[in-house]
Parts: structure tokens; sequence; C-alpha cells
């Protein structure tokens, strides 16, 4: 599909202060399924689109988060129930995650790197015979950039830290790869997720390759500048990849040479 | 021989264009206009740049009078096939927004042009051919690119004429002319006179052709026209390495040498606008005085602009060095990986209308020489 379809704003949900959670359902088309880790269009009117992975998949309700950083962003922050916008998608390669199964599962998030991998967390809730151990660990700024808190509170495994901590701040301080120490998780029969800044990911799925968790099970979603996302508008290349097309979740067998080299 | 090849003479090129026009076709081919050869909308032969070649260097663009009064020997312009099939700017689809706020979005559903281009070189046939891959061989088809494809009628012209900056025998796209044509042409002059070899490649290039004054190919004509070829081949003025490019540039992606060439290179752009299968583009969007009505444009865009990697924490590649390795390691490495073949046709465009004469088969026989190849060394 190369024209936005019209979806309608049911709801919305503000995460933080620059951040809100709106679902979607169409007008009167759908959209073929998404699955976690895929992404799509998002057109605010006049203005422009951006992609935005799917949080929460549920028939033909798409639910994303998007921070205001931009003009896009900024106008789909805005944005109140009864609003349309137009979405293209399905792209891209999703998490895959029942190829994980019988494995400890270790999911990473730095910041609103969160947002794609809340369906794989509920996906992995919700058939924990199928998996082994579930990790999730957590990393942000500070607590206040913290998202969905109250369903993290319910996750039985989430582990979460802050870069900067407030007065009120109990929990851990550091880096997200400070939680790598206290996840139960056996390196040769594990999958990990991990999703945020690059730095992060570079850091995370790193040490976990050293550790001993094989990189073709490390999964990581990278984030390129997106304009066409049906593979023709080259931006979104990271060396022999389109991110659009190929990624945006690559193995970190695949990413690993290219992330190591700087501007590529 | 019965390969059905035809020799017509100017007469046979005035009625060809005829022929095509009178198809309902907007025949485009190269004229002479602003000191170079450009491609644009002809109405008859007498616009076909007859008596005109072309002097090209590193950074060097010069026309000069022929005395033999040949159409087709010059080497490639400013421009390429790429201005018609996939316009520098161009209108995806317009949305408006009615007075409940829903949405309606329409596809731009223009009826595409029916071109037909004269005197495509075997280097853009190609090239052509890459960016078909691009725009319609993946998952997504650009359906406005596939319209004006479907309907274009490709007269080829084997390439007797290189440029000093022409290097397609190392890319294997030339001088003789490949696959995809409905007509090919090869120029011969001769003390037998000025006329061209023709050869159909399509059903439809053969009722053209049907409709010409011809007569079937002699043997001199065949010889001749070989041997124009042949010769063209070893007179290019550049050459690539001798090695597996996609390797190279894989294996040198942190190499001195991008220091070097960003220390000359402007980032203007320039390469990436005359290089034919260039394909990046960019979007924008626009509203109009109402607000209700807004418009996605699509056009070509730079891999040299620095916001063309634009993140929220800045552009991926910053310096002039990566821009232009990302640009150098795409057409000779990384396409391979993303569309399956080479991205460069060794057109020489890029050298010629590069301000400061970058040369792309410089700087690849520099990689490789510091990777500690010498140059020559091994097979492509």
């Amino acid at each position: 599909m190369t024209v936005p379809v019209p979806y309608r704003v049911t709801e919305r949900e503000a995460e933080t202060a620059d951040t809100a959670t709106i679902v979607l359902e169409p007008v009167q088309v759908a959209l073929q399924p998404f699955a976690p880790g895929q992404f799509a269009m998002v057109y605010a009117f006049g203005v422009g689109d951006i992609p935005l992975s799917v949080c929460a998949i549920d028939g033909h309700r798409l639910t994303h988060t998007v921070r205001a950083v931009g003009a896009v962003s900024g106008a789909l922050h805005a944005l109140r129930p009864g609003k349309t916008v137009g979405v293209r998608g399905p792209f891209g390669t999703g998490w895959e995650l029942p190829a994980a199964a019988g494995l400890d599962l270790l999911v990473v998030a730095g910041g609103i790197g969160l947002a794609p991998l809340r369906p794989v967390v509920r996906q992995a809730l919700a058939a924990p015979e199928r998996y082994g151990r579930l990790n999730v660990l957590i990393g942000a700024r500070e607590p206040r950039d913290l998202l969905y808190t109250e369903e993290v509170r319910g996750w039985p495994a989430a582990l979460t830290t802050v870069d900067r901590p407030d007065s009120q701040w109990q929990g851990e301080v550091g880096v997200v790869t400070t939680l790598l120490d206290r996840a139960t998780f056996d390196p040769p029969s594990t999958a990990a997720f991990i999703c945020g800044p690059e730095p992060m990911i570079r850091a995370t799925a790193g040490e976990l390759a050293h550790h001993g968790v094989d990189p073709e099970r490390i999964r990581v979603s990278l984030e390129r500048n997106m304009h066409c996302a049906t593979g023709h508008c080259g931006h979104c290349q990271l060396g022999p990849l389109l991110l659009c097309r190929d990624g945006p979740v690559v193995s970190w067998t695949r990413a690993r040479p290219l992330l190591m080299v700087r501007e590529l | 021989m019965a390969d059905g090849a035809v020799v017509i003479d100017k007469a046979g090129l005035d009625a060809l264009i005829a022929v095509l026009t009178g198809r309902g076709r907007t025949v485009v081919g190269p004229t002479v206009r602003d000191g170079a050869i450009v491609l644009a909308k002809i109405s008859g032969g007498d616009e076909l740049p007859y008596g005109w070649g072309v002097e090209l260097e590193a950074g060097t663009y010069r026309l000069r009078a022929r005395e033999d009064g040949a159409a087709f020997a010059h080497s490639a312009g400013p421009q390429s096939w790429k201005t018609f099939l996939h316009p520098p700017r161009e209108r995806q689809w317009s949305a408006d927004r009615g007075a409940d706020g829903e949405l309606t979005v329409t596809e731009d559903r223009t009826p595409p042009p029916s071109y037909a281009f004269l005197g495509v070189r075997p280097c853009d046939l190609r090239a052509i051919a890459i960016q078909d891959r691009v725009l319609t061989g993946g998952r997504h088809v650009d359906p406005a690119y596939r319209g004006r494809r479907e309907r274009a009628f490709l007269v080829a012209v084997e390439c007797t004429e290189p440029g000093a900056t022409c290097f397609c025998v190392s890319m294997g796209t030339g001088p003789a002319v490949g696959p995809g044509y409905d007509l090919a042409l090869t120029e011969v002059l001769d003390a037998e006179g000025h006329r061209f070899l023709v050869r159909s490649g399509s059903a439809e290039g053969e009722s053209v052709l049907a409709e010409l004054p011809r007569r079937p190919a002699d043997e001199t004509t065949r010889t001749a026209a070989r041997e124009r070829v042949a010769e063209a081949a070893e007179r290019m003025g550049r050459s690539m390495p001798l090695v597996d490019l996609q390797v190279l540039m894989r294996e040198t992606l942190t190499a001195e040498r991008w220091d070097d060439v960003a220390a000359r290179c402007l980032t203007c752009g320039n390469c990436t606008m005359v290089c034919p299968t260039c394909f990046c583009t960019s979007v924008e969007d626009v509203t109009d005085l109402s607000g209700d009505h807004a418009e996605r444009w699509r056009h070509w865009e730079s891999c040299f602009d620095r916001d063309f990697s634009h993140l929220q924490a800045g552009p991926v590649r910053d310096s002039s060095h990566s821009r232009y390795r990302q640009w150098a390691t795409h057409k000779l490495g990384t396409w391979f990986d993303q569309f399956g073949s080479s991205g460069c046709v060794g057109c020489g465009r890029c050298i010629v209308w590069c301000p400061v004469g970058i040369d792309i088969t410089e700087e690849a026989h520099a990689l490789n020489r510091e990777r500690g190849g010498a140059d020559g060394e091994g097979t492509p």
C-alpha cells in the first residue's frame, strides 16, 4: 500500500511529559495484521509521516507510543480521540518471539525502546509454558521518563534502572547493562531482544555475546530516517541493509560489524 | 544472416521519429542546447546533434564540432533517462480533510506519458534495468515509475565514441548493447555512406521497423558496425581495478583514503544528480491556504546532504568523509547486497560533473592500493 489509510484516534493516554500512547482504529478499511517489532508510517495531516512501531496489537487496533521530538511526532502527540490520521504498513521485520521457544528470554529496553518490546513481554507472559525464564530490564534517563509504569509493576521479572535519580527514586541507578548481573538466564540457551539508543544496543548486545549468548539469538531493533518505508528512498541504509525492509529488527550477527564502523 | 537486421539511412532515422510520434509517443533524444548535449523532446531528425562530439575530463565537459557529421558520436551528457522515468519532483498523493475531520487520500493517477527514448547508450540501458530492480523489483512497487517504464519504447545506440571518463568495459555494461531494447542502432560512417545497422529486440520494435525505409543488412555494414564497437572497447578513458569491488568496499570502510577524498569533496551532490542509477528521494508535505488540502511530493535527494541521515540526535553521517564513503560504497558494494547488482554502470558522469574532478575509478584504485593489492591484481 503506497497511500495512507485513514485510522481514527480512539484513545490517548499521556505516558510522560512529552510521550503519549495513542490507539488507532480503521475508519473503514484495515491494513494487514502487524507483528511485534514491525512498524507503521503514521501520517499527521499536512505535516508528514514517521515510522512508529506497534506497542500493542489487538485485532485491527494499532497502538503506538509517540514522543514529541519533531514536527510530525509533535503533531501526532497533540492528537486527541476523534481525530483522523493516515497509516501505511505493516513494514519491516519482527521480533519473532516464537522462534525463541524453550529458551530463556532477556528483554532489554532503553527509554522509548520499551514501546516496540512491550508486545514481546505480553506475548511471553501469555504463554509462559513455551519459554524459559523471562527477564525484562528497563533503563531510562530519569524516573519521569519511565513508560507504562503501572503495567510494568505487574510484570513479575522486570528490573528498572535510571541514569539520573530524583529525590523519590528508591530503585537502581546506572545504565541498563548493570542489571544484567541480576538477570537469571543461561547464556547458551538465551534469546535476547534489545531496543534503545544505539550506544545502549552496542553495549548490551556486546556484553551478552561476550557472556556466551549466541549472536544469532540476540535481536536488536535499529532506527534510521525512513521516508518511504518501501525500500525506494534510500534514507534508511545501514551499509548493505535497507532497514525498512531488512530491519528494523536484525540479528546481532548482522548488526555488529555495521554498528562498529563510525558514521556508517 | 537471418537475424532480421536492417540498414537505414538518415531519412530512415527521420522516419523512425515520425513513426514513433505517429504512434502517440513523446520522442526524447539527444539535442544540442546551452552548450551541452541534453535529452529533450524532439520532433524531427534535424534536432539530433549531427556533427557534434564532446570532450570530457574530470570536471570538464565541452562540445566539439565533428567533421564526420555523426549523430551519436558523443558520450553521456549531464542528464540521464531517470529524468523522465523517475522525475526530479513528483506528486504522489493528495489528502483532503472534510468538515467532520475525516481524511480522504487520493493517489495520483495521472495517465503516464508514453515515451520513446532515442539514443539510449548501452551503459544507460543497464542503468534503466538497475532502476527497474530498485523501484519495481522488490516487495513494494513504485506504481508511477512502473507506469512510465512499461510504456517506454527504447531505441538503444551502441557506443562507438567513448569519452575520456568512460569505463563501461570495467563494469561490463558496454560498449556493445545488452538486452532490454526495442530497437538497437549502430551508427556507421565510411566510404559507403552514413547509415545505421538496426536490430529489433521486441515485437513492437519489429513492427516499428517494418514501417521504415530500409534494406536488409549487408555484410560490409555488419562488419563495420562490429569493428566500430570493438574499437570503442579499446578506447576507454578509465578503468576500475580488476578486483571484486564489492569485497574491496567492504574491506576498506576504515581506510585513510576516505579522509583524502573528503578533503577534496564539496559534498555538493552533483555526482548523485547526474548518476543514472542514483534513486534516492525525500518526501515533502504541503498544504494549501485553506489548510484542508494537503499533498505529498517526492523529490530527488542526495546522500551528500547532511539531513539525509537525520535522526533526532543529529545526522548519522555528519562528516564529508562518511558521506562520500556512503555514496561510493553503495554504488560499488552494498548495491549488490540490496539489489543484486552493481549500482555503477561506468558512464563516467560523476567524474565529469564533479566540480573538483573527483574520479571514482581513481578512488577505487587508491583504496585497492591501500588494502595492499597491486593494480590489476585478481579477476573481477
